[in-house]
């Protein structure tokens, strides 16, 4: 390589003439340009930008520490990531139908979608459900829906994530009740619960109970799976919604790795060991629209996690340190003008993931910004991955993109951005302090106001919404939830109130009230309940009972 | 209208859905308008959301729902508004509401749709021309 002064000279010469030259005759499109997310872009990135990095410390090997280029030795050469779509509506038999047409389909996870009264907490009968019962998601009410879910599906061969949060330990149980039935033993179930409450209060909304005893319930989980469920993931620290909710790329994994360390914090606190836990933790984040600023913001997040849990948290193991994530596809960015245009958005948004090392992905469907999306849909959506996993090549060789100027650059420049929020917030007191205060939420809300004045001024384009618009008819078939669904439903559930043995549900909820009193881990008290037919309302009640709810500070 | 009174405008959540990024956003918008906004926060129901308005005694109410549940809960809101006489107050949604939603919502009383992708000073605009006073 030539030495440092003369490519100076090089590229100052390069800037003063022929660029000058041109400029003055074509100036450039913008007088600055910038990522997505603000941070500024150069017209050029050379050997100068990266000369900082040190190979083996900052990039080193797949598999190995910082984990920059990947987390497993031989990444997609290997295995292709999970192809994971999220999905359910209506009731257990209905979803149970989608998720045997999408393992046909050669999906290789599934991805539980439930509504928003099971998500909250609440039964199909609770007079706060209605209009919502199998809306968003398929509703669960008790194990008797839960047998139904996954009737012909079996749990020792898929492995299953949950978008499950406050009631996280709740479906859980019921997954393990399930899969005992089907005589698979608990520590041989693979999958993840969402069960990261702390970005509900910032950017999800599903909240039940106050930030002190859903962390308690968060670290009961921790330790019950460490105990029994070796491959199970605890949690998915989801920068995903907060994303969604407006935030740019930097803040994303801020507040995300923010998260995380509070919930490392706290497990520690309740005398686990490091080692004990981390390597079951999982990151979930979003793909959105600046292609090569995700990238490297998927490469940022892993060198960084890596980090904090080696120098902050004292982790010996190497699993403890590795940063293993889920990606959805934006859906913010999907436009409900042209819909057809969102598969070629889809498409990009989960390649620059694969490129950034994803290992599972969810690739939305074109029709998301109207309403649920048909079959057909999804199966475009599924096949995007399949055509990116197969046909293209990407995946025969580990990190393609390391090395290049620009992505080492905005890797580490995503890095520090990140850690002075970091710090940021670990001044405040750390994330719980900062949601309390408001703090991470009043920086998410500007920017998503931020970014919508921008494309109503016509400064952000966004094809199809603000340029090359085109007078169209909505005429897009959509998916429909049938509104009987919800008498249905709440006909099942009054049932299984009549059928099963009243008093050992009293039992078991007396059980878990004394528990929830205590300081006893609650996973087992819940699994008692739930295998006795107690609902998820009935068990969340008692919960609620104890702990109280949560009422958010809304600020604008 | 008399230009010395502002534009009074409740922003609601109903039902229990957590997307509220873009009720933030108009409620910003419009009180960056110089309208006076309130946002009522999460998982109203129809009765929290009436109850507001008329304490609040506003000019309108812009509904938000991203969760499919707007034809059980809009047209409810119209039914207690029209119940407690508040029939003047202009009620406008958004969300993720499919097309062929949109002549039943109207006939119970919503007076416009706005999906994704409207620029925020058609919403202004429309309040702004519409509110009845």
């Amino acid at each position: 390589m030539s030495d440092e002064n003369s490519l100076k000279k090089a590229l100052s010469d390069w800037e003063k003439g022929p660029v000058a030259k041109t400029i003055n005759r074509f100036p450039e499109r913008e007088e600055e340009f910038k990522t997505i997310s603000g941070i500024p872009v150069k017209r050029l990135y050379t050997p100068l930008d990266t000369q900082t990095v040190d190979y083996l410390q900052d990039l080193g090997f797949p598999g190995q520490y910082p984990f920059t280029r990947g987390v497993q030795p031989t990444m997609y050469r290997g295995r292709f990531w999970t192809m994971r779509q999220y999905s359910g509506f209506a009731t257990a038999k209905e979803t149970n139908e989608r998720f045997r047409f999408l393992l046909d389909q050669g999906q290789t996870g599934l991805s539980v979608a439930f509504d928003l009264p099971t998500q909250i907490g609440y039964d199909s009968d609770n007079p706060m459900s209605h209009g919502e019962v199998g809306k968003v998601g398929v509703a669960i009410d008790s194990l008797a829906d839960m047998e139904v879910l996954f009737d012909g599906i079996p749990l020792n061969k898929v492995s299953t994530s949950m978008t499950i949060n406050a009631p996280a330990a709740v479906l859980l149980a019921m997954y393990i009740a399930v899969a005992e039935k089907q005589g698979v033993p608990m520590e041989k179930l693979r999958g993840t619960i969402q069960n990261d409450i702390l970005k509900e209060y910032v950017a999800r909304g599903t909240y039940i109970f106050p930030p002190k005893p859903s962390m308690r319930l968060i670290t009961d989980i921790f330790k019950f799976c460490s105990e029994n469920m070796p491959l199970w993931n605890t949690i998915s620290i989801s920068g995903y919604h907060i994303r969604e909710a407006g935030s740019t790329a930097v803040q994303e994994l801020a507040f995300t790795l923010a998260n995380g360390i509070a919930y490392v914090k706290a497990a520690i606190e309740a005398g686990l060991d490091v080692d004990a836990f981390a390597s079951r933790l999982s990151f979930f984040f979003g793909s959105h629209s600046d292609f090569l600023e995700e990238i490297a913001k998927f490469r940022a997040a892993r060198r960084l996690w890596a980090r904090i849990m080696r120098e902050r948290f004292g982790a010996r193991d190497d699993k403890s340190c590795r940063l293993r994530f889920h990606t959805q596809t934006a859906g913010c960015t999907l436009t409900a003008q042209q819909p057809d245009n969102n598969i070629v958005r889809v498409t990009l948004q989960a390649l620059q993931a694969v490129l950034g090392g994803t290992n599972s992905l969810h690739t939305n469907s074109r029709d998301e910004a109207l309403a649920l999306p048909t079959e057909e849909s999804v199966q475009i959506a599924l096949r995007t991955q399949q055509i990116i996993a197969y046909e293209t090549g990407v995946g025969d060789t580990i990190d393609p993109l390391a090395g290049s100027y620009y992505i080492e650059s905005l890797t580490n420049e995503i890095e520090e951005c990140v850690m002075k929020y970091i710090e940021k917030i670990d001044s405040m007191g750390g994330a719980p302090a900062a949601i309390e205060n408001g703090y991470i939420q009043s920086e998410i809300h500007n920017s998503a106001y931020q970014f919508q004045t921008a494309v109503d001024a016509g400064q952000r384009i966004v094809v199809g919404v603000n340029k090359f618009i085109v007078p169209e008819e909505r005429t897009i078939d959509y998916l429909r939830v049938d509104p009987h669904v919800e008498e249905e439903q709440v006909a099942r559930l009054k049932k299984v109130r009549e059928t099963r043995d009243n008093d050992r549900v009293q039992e078991t909820l007396e059980a878990l009230k004394a528990g929830a009193k205590g300081d006893e881990n609650l996973v087992p008290l819940i699994l008692d309940a739930v295998k006795a037919y107690a609902t998820l309302g009935e068990i969340c009640d008692v919960l609620r009972d104890v702990f109280g709810e949560y009422k958010s500070p809304d600020i604008l | 209208m008399n230009s010395s009174k502002k534009i009074r405008v409740l922003i609601a959540k109903p039902g229990l859905d957590g997307h509220d990024r873009g009720a933030k956003v108009v409620a910003r918008a419009l009180r960056d308008a110089g309208m006076e906004v309130i946002y009522t926060g999460l998982r109203q129901t129809p009765e929290m959301i009436v109850e507001s308005a008329l304490q609040e005694d506003v000019d309108c109410i812009g509904l938000s729902i991203l969760s499919g549940a707007h034809m059980a809960l809009f047209p409810r809101v119209m039914e207690l508004l029209r119940k407690e006489g508040a029939n003047d107050i202009l009620v406008v949604g958004g969300g993720i509401i499919p097309e062929d939603d949109i002549p039943e919502l109207k006939k119970a009383g919503i007076a416009e749709i706005f999906g994704p992708g409207t620029p925020l000073e058609d919403i202004v605009e429309y309040i702004r021309t519409h509110v009845k006073k």
